[in-house]
C-alpha cells in the first residue's frame, strides 16, 4: 500500500500503469483514452452554435470524458497532499543545461522563475503560460488529439496518422527547447 | 475529414450518461492525476530532460505505456468481451487525409508541450498539484482550440 505514495515511481511502473487507462476505458464503456478532446467540449458548452466545429451534442459526446478530466484534477490535489513532498530528481546534465540558461531555482514540479503568479507578466512567464498554453489547445485540435490521444491510444491501435503527429510534437519540442528557450530564460 | 464523423469517433454510444458510469470515470479520472503526479511526467523538469535526451526515463514511460496499451488492445479484440455498458468494443479509425493536420497541428502542440512543460492531462493535474497558475494556460488552451475552430475552414488538413 506505501508504494503508490512513494516519491517517484520508476519508468516500468509508471508507463504501464498509464497504458493500462485505455483498456480501462475500453471495458468500462467502449471510450478511446485521449484528453484534448475535452477542450473541444468545454468550447462547446460555452459558445453553443457560434461555429460549426463546436455544434454537436457536447453532452453525449464528452461528458464522460469531462468526468474523467475533473478526476484528473482532483487526482493531482490528492496525490500532492498525500504524498511525500520531493524535488524532481532530473539528470545532472539537465541541471546543468538548465542552470547554464538562467534557472536558479529547480526545486518543485515545476520552475517557479517561469510558473508562478509573480513571474506571469514577465516575458518567459507569458511565453510559457500563455502563448505556451495557447499552442497546446490550438494544437492538439488542429492535429487532433495530443500525447494520450495519439502517442498512446493512437500508436497503441497502429495508426499512421498517430504516427505523423507524434514527429510533429518532437519536431515542435525540440525547435522550442533548442531555438526558443536559450532566448527566453 | 467531417465534423460530425470526427465526433463519432469519440462517441459511440450513449449510455455512458448513466450515473453508475460517470461514477466509473471520476474514479479513472482521479488514479489517472495519481499517476501523472507519482510518474512525474506532468514536470517541466521532465520534458525537458526528454527533449535533451538525457534521460532515457520518459522514453521508457512513454515506450512502455504505448506497449501495454497495445497489447490490451489486441487481447480485447481478440476476444468478445462487450463493454460494461454494453457495448460491442470497436476503436474507431483515423482518417490519414494529406496527413496535413497531423503534421502541422502535431508541430504547433509540440512547440506548446515543450514550453508549457505539459499536455492538456498534466495542465489540469498541475492545478490540482497547486500550480494554480497553470489556470491561465488552461484558459488560454481553451482559446487556443476555439480560434482552431474559428480558422478551421481555412487551414489546410
Amino acid at each position: 500500500m506505501s508504494t503508490w505514495r512513494t516519491a517517484s515511481w520508476s519508468w516500468y511502473v509508471a508507463g504501464p500503469t498509464i497504458g493500462l487507462f485505455v483498456p480501462a476505458l475500453l471495458l468500462a464503456g467502449n471510450k478511446v483514452f485521449g484528453i484534448s478532446s475535452n477542450l473541444r467540449h468545454i468550447c462547446s458548452a460555452l459558445t453553443p452554435g457560434k461555429l460549426e466545429y463546436f455544434r454537436y451534442n457536447w453532452k453525449n459526446a464528452g461528458l464522460w470524458n469531462l468526468v474523467f478530466l475533473s478526476g484528473v484534477l482532483v487526482g493531482g490535489f490528492i496525490a500532492v497532499h498525500w504524498g511525500t513532498p520531493h524535488d524532481i530528481a532530473i539528470s545532472p546534465a539537465t541541471k546543468a543545461a538548465l542552470t547554464q540558461l538562467g534557472l536558479h531555482d529547480l526545486s518543485g514540479v515545476a520552475p517557479r522563475e517561469i510558473f508562478s503568479w509573480r513571474a506571469l507578466l514577465t516575458l518567459r512567464g507569458l511565453v510559457s503560460v500563455v502563448l505556451g498554453g495557447f499552442l497546446v489547445g490550438f494544437g492538439t485540435a488542429y492535429a487532433g488529439g495530443c500525447t494520450s490521444g495519439h502517442a498512446i491510444s493512437g500508436l497503441a491501435n497502429f495508426e499512421l496518422p498517430s504516427l505523423i503527429a507524434i514527429l510533429g510534437f518532437f519536431a515542435g519540442g525540440l525547435a522550442a527547447t533548442y531555438f526558443i528557450l536559450p532566448h527566453l530564460l | 475529414m467531417t465534423v460530425k464523423s470526427q465526433i463519432d469517433n469519440e462517441s459511440s454510444g450513449k449510455r455512458e450518461s448513466k450515473p453508475v458510469f460517470l461514477f466509473v470515470y471520476s474514479l479513472l479520472g482521479i488514479a489517472f492525476g495519481i499517476v501523472l503526479t507519482r510518474s512525474e511526467v506532468l514536470s517541466w523538469f521532465r520534458i525537458q530532460e526528454m527533449f535533451r535526451f538525457q534521460s532515457f526515463r520518459m522514453y521508457g514511460i512513454i515506450g512502455s505505456a504505448i506497449a501495454t496499451a497495445a497489447l490490451s488492445i489486441v487481447l480485447i479484440k481478440k476476444s468478445t468481451l462487450k463493454s460494461a455498458s454494453g457495448e460491442v468494443i470497436a476503436i474507431p479509425k483515423k482518417t490519414v487525409g494529406t496527413g496535413a493536420r497531423y503534421a502541422i497541428g502535431g508541430t504547433i502542440f509540440g512547440l506548446g508541450w515543450a514550453l508549457t512543460g505539459a499536455c492538456p492531462g498534466p495542465l489540469f493535474a498541475l492545478v490540482g498539484n497547486g500550480v494554480s497558475v497553470m489556470a491561465v494556460a488552461v484558459l488560454s488552451a481553451l482559446l487556443g482550440t476555439w480560434v482552431y475552430g474559428f480558422l478551421r475552414p481555412r487551414l489546410p488538413h
